[in-house]
């Protein structure tokens, strides 16, 4: 539809658009995060979501205490081995589509507990993650922007058969392996198909 | 369901645990309903464990046969992690380990190593010491009402009020040392950045309203008949046990003990100070909330007379402290501070090195977690919650 009949029609008090558009407007506006928590963090977390910040002007203020009710998990601290597949356990209960936010060094690679024998170095060896934040631990308005730019991620999925959405697609995989507590490490240390090691590092220059 | 009775050898398990004292609870009653114990995992994911914490509990319908917690999904290896590297180096993980209270932890971690190392340190450090110290119990305490009041199910409110004067100290702290929650603010031999006149100025300000804050979540919440009547007499930790299985700090004064090291030890200039140390009567939940209440008063009485008293000018470090390349003589040391949480403290040997052959801390919360079982032990199932609340924990510094 052109620019101008649309126009028109709104200017008759009909509106036109997609329907694309409708499903991500609303996707995008009730994205409930799963109240949970795992270290510091998750105290900036919660004083997002207090009067201050107020993560509520982004539909994002319903704390859900089960994940099973929740759409965002926000990886919100350091994921040590011993917590790892309560974590990954947590993500497959979690109905799609669902989102992570891995908040915090920690979150992303082990930050500065990295050198830790217990320490996941990443959680985005197991679960797929949406938006990193970096900071130890990051502000509340860094929180408030990956929510943004989540909904940003949102605004870009299309309901076409050209790319169809993942958790249509009968053959997705919803669930991810659960890594299992091993002699040295977790079993498996990560998980194949969302994360690669690197081949070799860097030479120096 | 987890059968435990019958001829199975644990009945006789639980009702002679010879812990710290008897235990009252009879377990067994002769119906067959009550052989049939139901085994509850709560956490590591519960929305009201604050944090990754778990526990195993056993329970008799609905009333708590044994309760079993189980520590570690938060251990991050802050101990040997400190033994790598440099003295000065610790001082931001110090910062991890309670996370409400990096303050009181940098100081805890600080003056153990002034007094390894015999660094001396300026009047005027002493006081902005006593002043951030202060202004930390009073965030850690009003967050603590607000988490324990929201594990009674009054979701959201009195925490937003906590948080929001959580928010006018942190904006504080972040002047002074550049972060919100991590400040890494204390160097041996003083404090890193000075306290502005604009700071000390918002500290005055604080003094004079927080009191008037008090007042107000005082007259929404501390009367109020829910409240009473979920917090009086439950989880009560008797006087002696809380003596022996060594609690510190608001728990142990809330069982009627007065020990606050700021009077005990009188570390730093606290001798300087008039202040009061609140004690409870009953060792219940309701007291141990109070304790805090209280002591919040008595925490800015403090700061009006450390404001008061600081020296106009004055350095704020030693300048003979070495902070890059210290390596304090061969010894040991074992340091400790009333934190808000109660007495941590923090054991250093040092062999010559750069940096520490032994790191050890003694995590108030850890310690004061220890009679969980006890104080929970035939009460209700939704009691745990509230007496676990009370306890006031931070896995961080629980797990390491």
């Amino acid at each position: 539809m052109d620019d101008w009949l649309k126009s028109e029609l709104q200017r008759a008090g009909v509106f036109v658009t997609t329907l694309e558009w409708v499903y991500n407007q609303s996707r995008r506006s009730s994205v409930w995060p799963l109240q949970f928590g795992l270290a510091c963090c998750a105290i900036e977390m919660i004083a997002t979501a207090a009067a201050r910040y107020d993560l509520a002007r982004f539909g994002a203020e319903v704390f859900r205490p089960t994940p099973r009710q929740a759409d965002l998990m926000i990886v919100a601290g350091t994921v040590t081995k011993k917590m790892a597949p309560q974590v990954v356990r947590i993500y497959n209960q979690m109905p799609e589509p669902k989102y992570v936010i891995a908040m915090g060094a920690c979150a992303i690679s082990g930050g500065p507990f990295k050198q830790g024998y217990n320490v996941l170095k990443g959680i985005d060896r197991f679960i797929p993650v949406d938006v990193h934040i970096p900071g130890c631990p990051p502000r509340p308005e860094a929180l408030l922007n990956a929510l943004m730019f989540l909904q940003r991620k949102i605004d870009r999925q299309t309901l076409g058969a050209a790319q169809p959405l993942r958790w249509y697609d009968p053959m997705d995989r919803a669930e991810f392996p659960v890594p299992a507590c091993g002699a040295h490490d977790l079993v498996p240390t990560h998980t194949r198909a969302i994360w690669k090691p690197e081949a070799s590092p860097r030479p120096l220059t | 369901m987890l059968d435990l009775g019958g001829a199975n050898a644990a009945d006789g398990e639980i009702l002679d645990a010879p812990l710290y004292g008897p235990r009252s609870y009879r377990v067994f009653g002769d119906d067959a309903l009550a052989k049939h114990f139901l085994e509850i995992s709560m956490g590591p994911h519960h929305p009201s464990t604050h944090g990754v914490f778990r526990m195993d509990v056993v329970l008799d319908g609905e009333t708590v046969v044994r309760l079993k917690p189980v520590f570690g999904y938060l251990h991050r290896n802050h101990e040997k992690l400190a033994e790598t590297m440099s003295w000065l180096a610790a001082i931001p993980y110090t910062d991890r380990l309670d996370y409400f209270c990096s303050m009181t932890n940098n100081w805890a971690y600080v003056l153990a190593v002034e007094k390894l190392a015999g660094i001396a340190v300026p009047e005027r450090a002493e006081y902005i010491r006593v002043i951030v110290g202060e202004l930390t119990r009073l965030v850690n305490h009003i967050c603590l009402a607000g988490f324990l009041l929201a594990d009674l199910g009054a979701l959201g409110t009195p925490l937003l009020y906590a948080f929001r004067e959580r928010e006018k100290i942190l904006d504080i702290f972040e002047e002074i040392s550049g972060a919100r929650m991590m400040c890494n603010y204390m160097r041996f031999g003083g404090v890193r950045v000075d306290l502005s006149p604009e700071a000390l100025q918002k500290i005055h300000r604080i003094a004079e309203r927080f009191p008037f804050f008090l007042d107000e979540f005082e007259a929404l919440v501390s009367r109020n008949e829910i409240l009473l009547s979920r917090c009086q007499g439950v989880g009560v930790l008797p006087r002696h046990l809380a003596v022996n299985a060594g609690v510190t700090g608001p728990m142990l004064r809330a069982s009627g003990v007065d020990y606050d090291l700021r009077k005990v030890d009188r570390y730093g200039i606290y001798d300087r100070f008039e202040f009061r140390v609140p004690l409870g009567e009953h060792g219940d939940v309701y007291d141990r909330y109070m304790v805090r209440i209280l002591e919040m008063r008595e925490s800015v009485a403090i700061l009006r007379q450390a404001l008061a008293q600081i020296p106009e000018k004055g350095e704020i470090m030693n300048p003979q402290a070495k902070l890059r390349n210290l390596r304090p003589k061969p010894g040991e040391i074992y340091s400790r501070i009333e934190s808000p949480k109660g007495e941590l403290g923090f054991y250093l040997i040092s062999d010559g090195g750069p940096c520490p052959y032994r790191y050890r801390v003694r995590p108030p919360s850890f310690i004061n977690l220890t009679v969980l079982e006890d104080m929970c032990l035939g009460q209700k199932i939704a009691d745990v919650i509230v007496i676990f609340g009370s306890v006031d924990i931070v896995l961080g510094e629980v797990d390491r």
